[in-house]
């Protein structure tokens, strides 16, 4: 009996430890995951002002997260110009210039419908977004579905269009 | 031994040296040791084994910015960490809240310890 206690404790740890290590600790779940879009208030490319109103209207939205100064944005920017060719796609630039942002859609095209400028970060934080890029999927009904860490890439660009095409 | 104790003093020099830039920090002082204690409970979602006071992070001076215009608008601590915990979940947290889904995190280790004292201990 008593060996049998020592071996289950054992065992129960050794799965629970065994299925963490499948987690990916660069991977923070989002806590925003079926919830309102956050509040925010920014500018865009025009000064002209783009807010959470803006995503409110009945359609599925893309929300990417990005900066020029971001080597990873660069990467899954093809795929952005792509998926604009069917939904809307807005960015939010993180703590970047119009200079360098005008200089980057000139060279590779711009996939956005609209760009807010975040210069302090704080409305990255409302969205709980913690590295570049970051890409959410806001439903119809203006809750966010999914989000995604890390460029889009061919790798993962099919489960994203599922997604989108699930809750059309 | 002087080269050594050299070392010592850099090292722990260096351990005390923090991540908090001089443009980040408050001027009444009582917000800024608030700003620090409240900085020490939030985990860097970056370098994770960090807090954000520590952390060089883009994303923990951007909290640590954050942290310090809540406190001048006059929230409390708890204020604060209930923010950035709806924002950014558990994880941000070095000390995860005491829930239905989370009391196995706190109650495994006291019933493992348990179990074998029971085990070894216990009266023959």
């Amino acid at each position: 009996m008593k060996y049998f206690i020592i071996v289950a404790i054992f065992l129960s740890t050794f799965t629970l430890f065994y299925k963490g290590l499948k987690n990916d600790p660069k991977v923070v779940p989002s806590n925003l995951i079926s919830k309102d879009v956050p509040n925010f208030s920014l500018k865009d490319l025009n000064g002209k002002p783009f807010s959470n109103q803006d995503l409110s209207y009945k359609g599925i939205k893309i929300v990417n997260f990005f900066a020029s100064w971001c080597p990873p944005c660069k990467i899954e920017h093809e795929h952005l110009v792509n998926l604009s060719k069917n939904y809307d796609v807005y960015g939010i630039v993180k703590k970047d210039t119009l200079d360098n942002i005008n200089l980057w859609f000139k060279k590779k095209g711009n996939p956005y419908k609209m760009i807010g400028f975040d210069n302090d970060g704080l409305t990255s934080i409302e969205w709980g977004v913690y590295g570049l890029p970051e890409t959410f999927i806001i439903s119809k009904s203006g809750k966010i579905i999914y989000r995604h860490i890390g460029p889009i890439t061919e790798n993962n660009i099919d489960k994203i269009v599922d997604i989108i095409d699930s809750s059309l | 031994m002087r080269i050594l104790f050299i070392f010592f003093a850099i090292f722990v020099k260096s351990s005390l040296v923090l991540s908090v830039e001089p443009d980040e920090i408050l001027s009444d002082l009582n917000l800024e040791k608030r700003a620090k204690i409240i900085g020490e409970q939030l985990r860097c979602l970056v370098c994770q084994n960090e807090d954000i006071q520590n952390s060089n992070a883009d994303v923990a001076k951007d909290l640590r910015r954050l942290v310090r215009k809540l406190l001048n608008e006059g929230k409390t601590n708890k204020d604060i960490i209930k923010y950035v915990h709806q924002r950014y979940g558990d994880f941000v947290l070095f000390s995860p809240p005491v829930r239905f889904d989370t009391i196995a995190l706190w109650l495994t280790p006291l019933i493992f310890i348990f179990v074998l004292f029971f085990i070894f201990f216990r009266k023959r």
